[in-house]
């Protein structure tokens, strides 16, 4: 397949080159051509000449480009440049420049760099570009984005589970109940969970979404609704509602399930940045 | 109404007064768009007003109905004329009409609805596309059939343009859209992943060259000398340059997937063929200025030429500024910014739309069966060219400036490497920039609902004196 493409390629430009040649020259400038379409006659007028050499120009320019860079199927050009080897390049000089800037604190504790202003104001600009798309500008959340500033954490609130989380990512998948629970179950279950969280409720209907309950949601969320960090279940008893706490809202949790997703960023930051990030999202609480 | 003793005007000007109406159509949810980026307050969460809904609509309806009147009214006109017959089949060319209407009125109504392939212009359902293909099909009869029954010798240069148009269209149009239908309302398409875009790209890119490009220079190739009333400047350019035009602008395709998943050497040819079409591109604009050579005093009091002539200007700026957005080092900057928004428009509405505009001002009196230059007034044709005019620079400038800001904005770092800017606050930055180009937009608008009233009024002297004749007869 790609020699086709070379071979066209390298054609073409042949073609337009023997084009410009062979039309070089005109028989009679400044007459017409004889020929009369509707009224409209035809100068006999040739290219004008800057715009010949400029056409000409272009095509060697096209050729050496093609032979420095790759551009002709598996020749990997003489250059021997690729987007990757640039990219690799371009991360490596980064390194070098900025590496040592955030390295400086890689050993300072967590919590003690939550009050390093100058750190806090690095890590502002880290979180500003990686988090507050999802976390808000203030880390006050969304809906389904948690808030980073309260007193709720859905994976643990130690260094360690904030590092972990920010390095891998979490995955919070609770499933669909609505074939379990059919759509009366659902509706007991929300107001039994409602009833947890300290909101009015339907007694009778929440003792039967009691029974429920203990058959299919303790698993993770604990006989007493206090969640299970490990899995990321979340805390039912407090006022901490990331989908909403209308009873139609918990229903359609129920019913339809979620799937949280905080992605990995292990990838795209340095361990010294995630470091810096983990400080300031502390810092964030404190400052609340 | 009127009829020509030996040409079927009826198409033509059934297409021509469907341009200014898709004209208006287009450029309204155009302008809503614009306001829904300034203001997005106006997406008041019904999905079908949503601007993702919309903006397929607005583009679909500016290119394919405004655009495709325009092009297949000129078409059949400039076939008629410069081959002194009649269209091969009346039958098939009000087939060609009323199929492309039903085409447009079922895009206005899917698309909304939600129902796209979702590939960039071309969205539409693979049953539209099918019919999309029949009408196509019917429109190449109808102009080969003429073109093969030509009282003249050769073929003109206008006529060219628009069967490279043709054919490639349809080329485009089936490959891009081979998609696998799982029910009347949705396909999926038989490319994936790289491929995909590959392919995508290729038509979008060629949907630019040979729709919007190489059918409007065939369009300029009649109307600029004709309006102009002089001889076109160089044979030997239009030769040279439509050759070369449609050999290199085939492969332009991959510079809208720079620094992608595709492979290096294919985006390099991407970048060099869109360079050297810089020459091609400009021949068209070299041949229609120059052919205005010894008659520029003429500018000052025709608005119609005023309006071909700042065409071909905006289409020398917009096929300039092309192949340096294709160079990989200025793609590293304007890709994904307003810049491009801007480089489009300089190119639909300064050059697509003006020229269409200028040609139809040209025609609709003669199809009307009146004499040429003689609209309803000539002075609401100037006030139309300034508004588009000044609505069409005020529309790029602001895009230039929204675009540089954004990618400058983007790649600027702190002293320790951390990006300075968040996306959100590029994004806060680009609002007076949208006012601006919303100001643009309802400018160039406006022009076009005095256009409406200039037709209007145009086509009810035209039945006046025809009454006059009846009754005089």
């Amino acid at each position: 397949m790609s020699v086709f493409v070379v071979a066209g390629t390298l054609l073409s430009l042949a073609a337009c080159f023997l084009l410009l040649h062979l039309n070089r020259h005109v028989r009679k400038p400044g007459q017409t051509t004889g020929h009369s379409y509707d009224g409209i006659e035809e100068y006999d007028n040739p290219l004008p000449a800057w715009w010949y050499w400029s056409f000409v120009l272009t095509i060697i320019y096209a050729l050496g480009y093609l032979a420095y860079y790759p551009g002709l199927g598996n020749f990997k050009g003489l250059g021997n440049w690729s987007q990757v080897s640039q990219l690799e390049k371009e991360q490596k000089l980064a390194e070098e420049k900025y590496g040592s800037i955030f390295s400086a604190y890689g050993a300072m504790p967590l919590d003690e760099l939550a009050e390093n202003s100058k750190a806090m104001k690095m890590g502002r600009r880290l979180y500003a570009n990686n988090c507050s798309a999802c976390h808000g500008a203030t880390g006050t959340g969304s809906f389904g984005f948690p808030n980073l500033t309260d007193e709720e954490w859905m994976w643990g609130e130690t260094n360690e589970d904030i590092v972990t989380t920010i390095t891998h990512g979490r995955n919070a998948a609770m499933i669909a109940w609505k074939d379990i629970l059919q759509p009366q179950g659902v509706v007991e279950v929300a107001e039994y969970v409602s009833r947890m969280a300290g909101q009015e409720v339907d007694e009778e209907l929440a003792s039967k979404g009691k029974a429920h309950y203990q058959t299919y949601c303790v698993v993770c969320h604990g006989a007493n609704g206090k969640g299970q960090k490990s899995f990321g279940a979340p805390d039912l008893t407090n006022e901490v509602w990331l989908y909403g706490d209308s009873r139609l809202r918990i229903q359609d949790v129920i019913s339809n399930g979620r799937n949280g997703v905080m992605p990995a960023f292990k990838n795209k930051l340095s361990g010294d940045k995630i470091h810096i990030m983990a400080a300031y999202v502390k810092s964030l609480r404190r400052d609340s | 109404m009127y009829e020509h003793p030996e040409y079927n005007y009826k198409v033509v000007r059934q297409f021509s007064i469907m341009t200014v109406v898709w004209g208006i159509v287009g450029m309204l949810v155009g302008i809503i768009i614009a306001a829904q980026l300034a203001w997005p307050e106006l997406n008041p969460g019904l999905p079908w007003f949503h601007f993702g809904r919309l903006r397929p609509l607005h583009t679909n309806a500016v290119i394919f109905a405004f655009g495709g009147c325009s092009l297949m009214a000129t078409s059949f006109y400039i076939v008629q004329r410069t081959c002194q017959v009649r269209l091969f089949s009346d039958g098939l060319a009000a087939f060609v009409f009323w199929g492309w209407q039903l085409v447009i009125v079922l895009a206005v109504i899917t698309l909304p609805l939600g129902m796209t392939s979702s590939k960039e212009y071309a969205e539409l359902e693979w049953p539209i596309d099918i019919l999309l293909t029949v009408v196509w099909v019917a429109y190449g009869i109808v102009f080969f059939g003429t073109v093969a029954r030509r009282k003249t010798q050769h073929i003109y240069v206008a006529n060219w343009f628009f069967s490279a148009f043709i054919i490639a269209v349809a080329i485009l149009h089936v490959f891009n859209s081979l998609a696998i239908p799982v029910t009347l309302t949705k396909s999926y398409s038989i490319y994936s992943g790289t491929v995909d875009a590959m392919v995508q790209w290729w038509y979008g890119h060629n949907a630019v060259g040979f729709f919007l490009t190489a059918g409007f220079l065939g369009i300029m190739y009649y109307f600029v000398p004709k309006q102009a009333n002089r001889p076109l400047y160089s044979y030997r350019l239009s030769v040279v340059h439509f050759w070369s035009l449609i050999a290199i602008y085939v492969w332009a395709g991959p510079h809208h997937l720079h620094y992608s998943t595709l492979p290096d050497w294919i985006q390099s040819v991407g970048m060099v063929m869109s360079l050297v079409l810089l020459a091609p591109s400009w021949g068209g604009m070299i041949n229609g200025i120059m052919t205005l050579a010894g008659a520029w005093d003429k500018l000052r009091t025709d608005p119609i030429l005023k309006f071909l002539v700042v065409s071909l200007s905006f289409y020398g700026m917009a096929t300039f500024e092309g192949p340096m957005l294709a160079i990989k080092s200025v793609n590293a900057l304007s890709h994904f910014t307003d810049w491009t928004i801007g480089h489009v428009h300089s190119g639909a509405l300064g050059w697509v739309a003006m020229v269409s505009i200028g040609a139809m001002y040209h025609m609709i009196p003669i199809l009307f069966g009146r004499k040429q230059g003689e609209m309803y007034s000539k002075k609401l044709i100037d006030v139309h060219f300034w508004l588009s005019t000044v609505g069409t620079v005020l529309y790029i400038a602001s895009m230039w400036v929204n675009g540089l800001m954004q990618g400058l904005m983007w790649r600027a770092v702190n002293t320790d490497g951390t990006l300075t800017y968040s996306f959100a606050e590029s994004v806060e930055a680009s609002y007076p920039g949208y006012v601006v180009r919303l100001i643009g937009g309802a400018m160039f608008f406006s022009g076009m609902l005095i256009m409406a009233y200039n037709v209007w009024k145009t086509a009810q002297l035209s039945s006046q004196s025809a009454a006059g004749e009846e009754v005089s007869a």
